[in-house]
């Protein structure tokens, strides 16, 4: 039992070390890129750093955020909470829980990965997850622009067949991943 | 009170250790997003929404998959797509293509697939990310024929 605990401490570690470097790995090919391009129109590449400069301004009071959810949910959520509302057995509540908060939720995709990680280490199901993820492409202050472009029915039928649609994926993703 | 004092000292290293949990987690994703930053600042230099209408055809179902498929490997605030696709109706690219290039710009992350792939594991961001471009072109053909069907 003791050995089998072991076994799959190291094999957590190696695995997060893992996807540490590849964190490096992803950077340092990206500053290549930037260094390339450099050399071919420094003038674009400064206009490309001023725009990821002000995404990250942009995005830096949700990071915040989002470190303070993660810290507090260690502290406060137990693994049995988690499982009772988005595990296994949460049943519609769980979906219904997954869309809402997925629609509720601000910044870009790429900043919640780390949280749902921690979730779905406590428990969280991978459907849901997948249908957070999903229902973040529905951004309710966004709304009356899309409307402004688009039209009011286009954009309700838009909304109800999103939502269908990150329910199916949702289920798929879980008959994938059992 | 001894216990007391026990418990309070167990509490605090306890909220400490959250955090300090927290910022050692996000510190390990910190290279991803910092990479992921910075491709987004390429992309807005160097893809333009005139490069992106030329690639449409005319043909109702190719266009959706095409509309799908760029905003697939396009990224950025969702404004932009709405943005892009007014442009592109203007251009007489048809209703299809340009729900699934809205629907695949917000859903299918290729731009944050490494990051994705590297956190929440590479079966799950992929099948997620093939699903969702599926979905944009299946979202697509069943908004703007539901529109077309209302009187």
């Amino acid at each position: 039992m003791k050995e089998k605990r072991a076994t799959e401490n190291r094999v957590k570690k190696e695995g997060k070390r893992e996807s540490s470097y590849y964190g490096l790995y992803f950077l340092g090919a990206v500053i290549v890129l930037y260094i390339v391009l450099f050399l071919l129109k420094p003038e674009s590449i400064q206009i490309a750093l001023e725009a990821s400069g002000t995404v990250l301004i942009q995005i830096a009071p949700v990071l915040i955020l989002i470190i303070l959810f993660m810290g507090i949910l260690d502290y406060l959520v137990k693994p049995k909470t988690v499982s009772k509302y988005v595990g296994k057995g949460s049943g519609i509540k769980g979906w219904f829980l997954a869309i809402s908060t997925g629609m509720l939720s601000h910044g870009p995709i790429y900043i919640w990965y780390p949280l749902l990680k921690e979730l779905r280490d406590q428990g969280m199901r991978s459907g849901l997850i997948a249908v957070f993820l999903y229902n973040r492409a529905i951004k309710i202050p966004l709304l009356p622009l899309m409307v402004y472009y688009f039209g009011t029915v286009f954009v309700v039928l838009l909304l109800v067949y999103m939502i269908i649609a990150s329910i199916l994926e949702g289920k798929v993703i879980e008959m994938i991943e059992k | 009170m001894n216990t007391g004092k026990q418990e309070d000292t167990k509490g605090k290293k306890t909220i400490a250790h959250s955090f300090y949990k927290a910022i050692k987690s996000f510190g390990t994703t910190l290279p991803m997003l910092l990479g992921v930053i910075l491709l987004l600042g390429l992309f807005s230099v160097f893809v333009s929404s005139e490069m992106i209408s030329s690639v449409f055809t005319g043909e109702l179902l190719r266009d959706t998959v095409i509309g799908s498929l760029i905003g697939s490997i396009s990224a950025g605030n969702p404004i932009i797509s709405y943005i892009i696709g007014g442009e592109l109706l203007k251009e007489q690219v048809s209703l299809f293509a340009v729900a699934a290039f809205i629907v695949a710009w917000v859903t299918v992350g290729v731009v944050q697939f490494p990051a994705e792939a590297a956190i929440l594991g590479k079966r799950f961001a992929t099948a997620r990310n093939i699903l969702c471009f599926i979905l944009a072109i299946m979202v697509s053909i069943a908004t703007v024929t539901t529109l077309m069907v209302i009187p």
